[in-house]
């Protein structure tokens, strides 16, 4: 139960921060990205004020050892560098250029019902099409 | 449509961002990939509470502020392309095994080199998509 509502403290932090930075709005993404047009670097921004917070809070977990929760942090990220990393993000990217949502914004958009609702549909169609790809050893 | 840079939101909202993570993280040792989340949420019977928990606090949150700011969705956008945009984030961040959280904010957080690369990889297709839809084709806004 703990868990479940720590979740969803965390969840609504989250959709919080998307929406006061401006980030729920694929417009304002677009022209992050537009730099050789109309450049609104506040993306840059989110992304700098989120790591100020994150990377000491994770230093500072890791250094306690355990969560609050008592379970073990998660194992050391993967190291790995491969052809699936590079393909996949490098798709995400395309996808992310062409309309402007990444997965966190595009959810948060399912608040207004609308164009998110048909990204999400194929969002999730995507997915479940990359799990016919062999798995990696 | 042209955006102002909002330095001051940018950054608050960042921070809860920064925070959402955290507390995920050294709450119950979870990392706030979204992409990871929704798909797991789905597709494995254990563990589900707390997703499905954050997905909609996520999109809770998110709508109780467009609502008290009275901010609209954006429309008229070409669903052809987006359904192709979709597609692609789908498939892209199952794949690379992330997004602009999981990998973005959290992986850097866990000073992962993998996932430095992979934000280094999808911010250069995404300016490069932009560029190219935008500048060179002159196909969409």
């Amino acid at each position: 139960m703990k868990r479940v509502v720590i979740a969803l403290l965390a969840g609504a932090l989250f959709g919080l921060g998307l929406a006061i930075s401006g980030m729920t709005d694929p417009d304002k993404v677009l022209n992050f990205l537009d730099i050789a047009g109309r450049w609104d670097p506040s993306l840059a921004l989110v992304m700098g004020g989120a790591l100020l917070v994150s990377v000491p809070g994770f230093a500072l977990a890791r250094k306690r050892g355990d969560c609050a929760c008592g379970d073990a942090l998660p194992a050391p990220a993967s190291q790995r560098i491969d052809t699936r990393l590079i393909a996949g993000s490098a798709l995400f990217g395309i996808g992310w250029g062409i309309a402007g949502y990444c997965p966190g914004p595009a959810l948060a958009n399912l608040a207004h019902g609308g164009e998110a609702v048909a990204f999400v549909v194929a969002m999730l169609a995507g997915s479940q099409l990359a799990r016919l790809l062999p798995t990696p050893p | 449509m042209p955006t102002e840079f909002t330095p001051v939101s940018a950054l608050l909202g960042g921070m809860l961002i920064g925070l959402a993570a955290t507390l995920l993280y050294a709450g119950i040792g979870r990392i706030a990939g979204i992409s990871g989340i929704l798909n797991h949420a789905l597709e494995q019977r254990s563990e589900r509470g707390w997703r499905i928990a954050f997905l909609l606090g996520l999109i809770a949150a998110a709508g109780l502020w467009f609502v008290g700011n009275g901010i609209a969705p954006r429309t008229g956008f070409p669903l052809g392309w987006l359904l192709l945009a979709g597609l692609l984030v789908g498939f892209g961040t199952r794949i690379g095994n992330g997004c602009t959280s999981g990998h973005g904010i959290c992986g850097l957080a866990r000073l992962s080199k993998r996932s430095l690369i992979a934000v280094l990889v999808f911010m250069g297709s995404g300016i490069a998509t932009v560029y190219l839809l935008r500048h060179v084709l002159a196909v969409l806004p």
